[in-house]
């Protein structure tokens, strides 16, 4: 890749999302279920929606692809009216990820990354080379996925595939409901980790629904907290309303702790890392070995031809070879730049090294997160914190 | 025996193959109306006891009086036949094509619709695949079925091997009485199992790997 494709790879390719008094009323129900909401998201966001079941966060959602027509109101795409356009071609023109990926279980994984493009029309050379490339966007080798059926993928791999489904078309826009509902905690962490890389190369205007405030911090550029009726109780960044909850409703959503809370607001990419020996795949391990004794390291990062870590050994382990091998890239457990403090504590405790590799884009290596780091910051945070509050009381007397 | 097979062997080829067609023809035309009515039955669910009540009742009458019914609207010949082996082919696919649709998971419907599917394209690419092991399955008990009617419909001079039977039973304690009865009986079995197998064969290249049992 050239830089100047990376240049604009990084450039917002989102588009402005606004809501104007939009209002859904079922007929034979008293309450609306959104009750006249206006919002704007700006372009390249992620906002995540959030609040208890029921609330409207859904519906709001499926009113922005038309899957639910509003009573009245006006949903803006980029300053256009949405309902100008047949829902057809506005929904191809918006990435709709849902629960669990959702993928068709009789098209290959190819096929279902190819649905909205087939519609669209663009021919199959540029289909297959889209394809690939977003299998690859989302850490599935194309390779050896591309012709494999939904059932043969792990949930993790089809919320995978998912994602890359809902790209696919480089919609400005995409909804997401729930989407890393259905997988287990390890899975969804790593998947929230990506979707945030990805997003940091795409800056697409981002609207995701979930009930989980934590997943709303970790994701959101902004958070919305609705409450009953799609009533907003609070529209800011994840670290205003930790900060300063704007009524009882929010304080209690966002849960008691929520100074912890906001040390998981903390990125990985924040912290300094440290750098061990590395050695590429197919290397004489002879010189790595040397390289790794001569910096008193006792395992080193080995890393694909494309810079992304495949195994850490230990050098006993890399002693037994004459080359230094690899493993498949699925075994290992990285964590993304983006990843929170808390991510980075919990693979920590479960790893065999009491480290962590760091990834960035494409999950290329970055370096390696010590425990001493993450402990360190973690004081310095709350020590720091503790002499805001001393501030603030003094303040607080000084006035009184 | 031999002699009597010999003696006609091009004859029973070609009632053979004819029987084969007539089945043929009646469940392709039994199973685009057995999906487009389920089509109709998925869209207003209501209709769903109704249909599965005409496709158990439809099964109830015996074909020799549906023949019958038949006759003074549609007079004796290969239309008889046809409609009548129609009649019977779609009771099976019907009722497999409701439960196939109603079986295809609703998110993945409306993720289809999230997409920007038409409701064609729905029904095409997402509906009738996912259906379409079940439909199958409709369509394979269909023409086994399909395979006695057919021999039934004989009766008013229709097509097939069926007329041997039925020559057979009118020459009773004649010559040749059991040879025909047995050479259409025997052969109407021989046409069901190449058919089933080439079904089997059929069910191979249309279903997706991706959902084969």
């Amino acid at each position: 890749m050239t830089q100047t494709d990376q240049a604009s790879e990084r450039a917002i390719s989102g588009a402005e999302l606004r809501l104007e008094n939009v209002v859904k009323r079922y007929p034979g129900q008293k309450t609306a279920a959104v009750e006249s909401l206006s919002l704007t998201i700006p372009a390249g966001e992620i906002v995540a929606f959030v609040g208890p079941s029921g609330c409207g966060k859904t519906t709001t959602l499926k009113m922005i692809n038309r899957l639910i027509e509003p009573t009245s109101g006006t949903i803006l795409i980029d300053g256009k009216d949405i309902s100008q356009e047949s829902a057809t071609s506005l929904r191809r023109k918006i990435g709709y990820v849902i629960q669990g990926g959702s993928l068709f279980p009789h098209m290959s994984v190819a096929a279902n990354v190819a649905v909205v493009p087939k519609m669209l029309g663009w021919d199959a050379k540029k289909i297959s080379a889209r394809t690939d490339e977003l299998l690859d966007l989302v850490g599935l080798d194309p390779d050896r996925y591309r012709d494999r059926y939904p059932r043969e993928l792990s949930g993790g791999q089809q919320q995978r595939v998912g994602v890359a489904r809902g790209l696919a078309a480089d919609p400005p826009v995409i909804l997401m409901d729930e989407p890393f509902g259905a997988v287990d905690p390890i899975t969804r962490q790593r998947l929230q980790d990506e979707l945030i890389s990805i997003q940091r190369e795409l800056r697409k205007t981002i609207v995701c629904v979930t009930h989980d405030i934590d997943e709303a911090i970790k994701l959101g550029d902004r958070i919305l907290i609705l409450q009953e009726g799609a009533t907003i109780a609070q529209y800011d960044t994840p670290d205003a309303i930790l900060a300063a909850p704007a009524n009882d409703f929010v304080h209690d959503f966002v849960g008691a702790g929520s100074s912890l809370k906001q040390l998981s607001l903390a990125r990985v990419r924040s912290l300094d890392l440290v750098h061990p020996t590395t050695a590429t795949v197919g290397e004489d391990t002879g010189p790595a070995v040397r390289r790794a004794e001569e910096a008193g390291d006792d395992a080193i990062v080995v890393l694909d031809d494309r810079g992304r870590p495949v195994a850490w050994p230990w050098l006993r382990q890399v002693r037994s070879n004459d080359r230094v091998k690899g493993s498949p890239r699925e075994n290992l457990v990285t964590l993304d730049q983006a990843a929170t403090l808390n991510d980075a504590l919990d693979t920590m405790l479960t790893a065999a090294h009491s480290k962590v590799i760091v990834t960035g884009d494409r999950d290329k290596y970055l370096g390696v997160l010590d425990f001493e780091t993450v402990t360190e910051h973690m004081r310095r945070t709350e020590r720091e914190a503790a002499e805001h509050q001393l501030e603030q009381q003094e303040g607080a007397q000084a006035d009184g | 025996m031999w002699e009597f097979i010999s003696e006609r062997g091009d004859l029973i080829a070609y009632n053979a193959l004819q029987h084969a067609n007539l089945v043929l023809q009646a469940v392709v035309v039994a199973t685009v109306l057995a999906v487009g009515i389920a089509v109709v039955v998925d869209r207003f669910r209501f209709l769903d006891p109704i249909a599965n009540t005409v496709s158990a009742i439809g099964l109830t009458i015996p074909s020799f009086a549906l023949v019958g019914l038949l006759l003074p609207l549609t007079m004796i010949g290969a239309l008889t036949a046809f409609i009548c082996v129609v009649f019977y082919a779609t009771l099976p696919i019907l009722r497999n094509a409701v439960v196939g649709f109603a079986q295809v998971d609703k998110t993945l419907i409306e993720s289809a619709r999230g997409m920007g599917m038409s409701d064609l394209g729905v029904l095409l690419r997402v509906r009738l695949p996912l259906a379409w092991p079940v439909i199958h399955a409709g369509v394979r008990t269909s023409v086994q079925m399909s395979m006695g009617i057919a021999a039934i419909a004989a009766y008013v001079l229709g097509p097939g091997l069926g007329g041997y039977i039925f020559t057979g039973l009118s020459q009773a304690g004649g010559v040749n009485a059991v040879n025909y009865a047995v050479v259409g009986t025997v052969g109407i079995v021989l046409v069901a199992l190449v058919a089933d197998l080439l079904m089997l064969l059929l069910g191979r290249l249309t279903i997706s790997k991706g959902i084969r049992a």
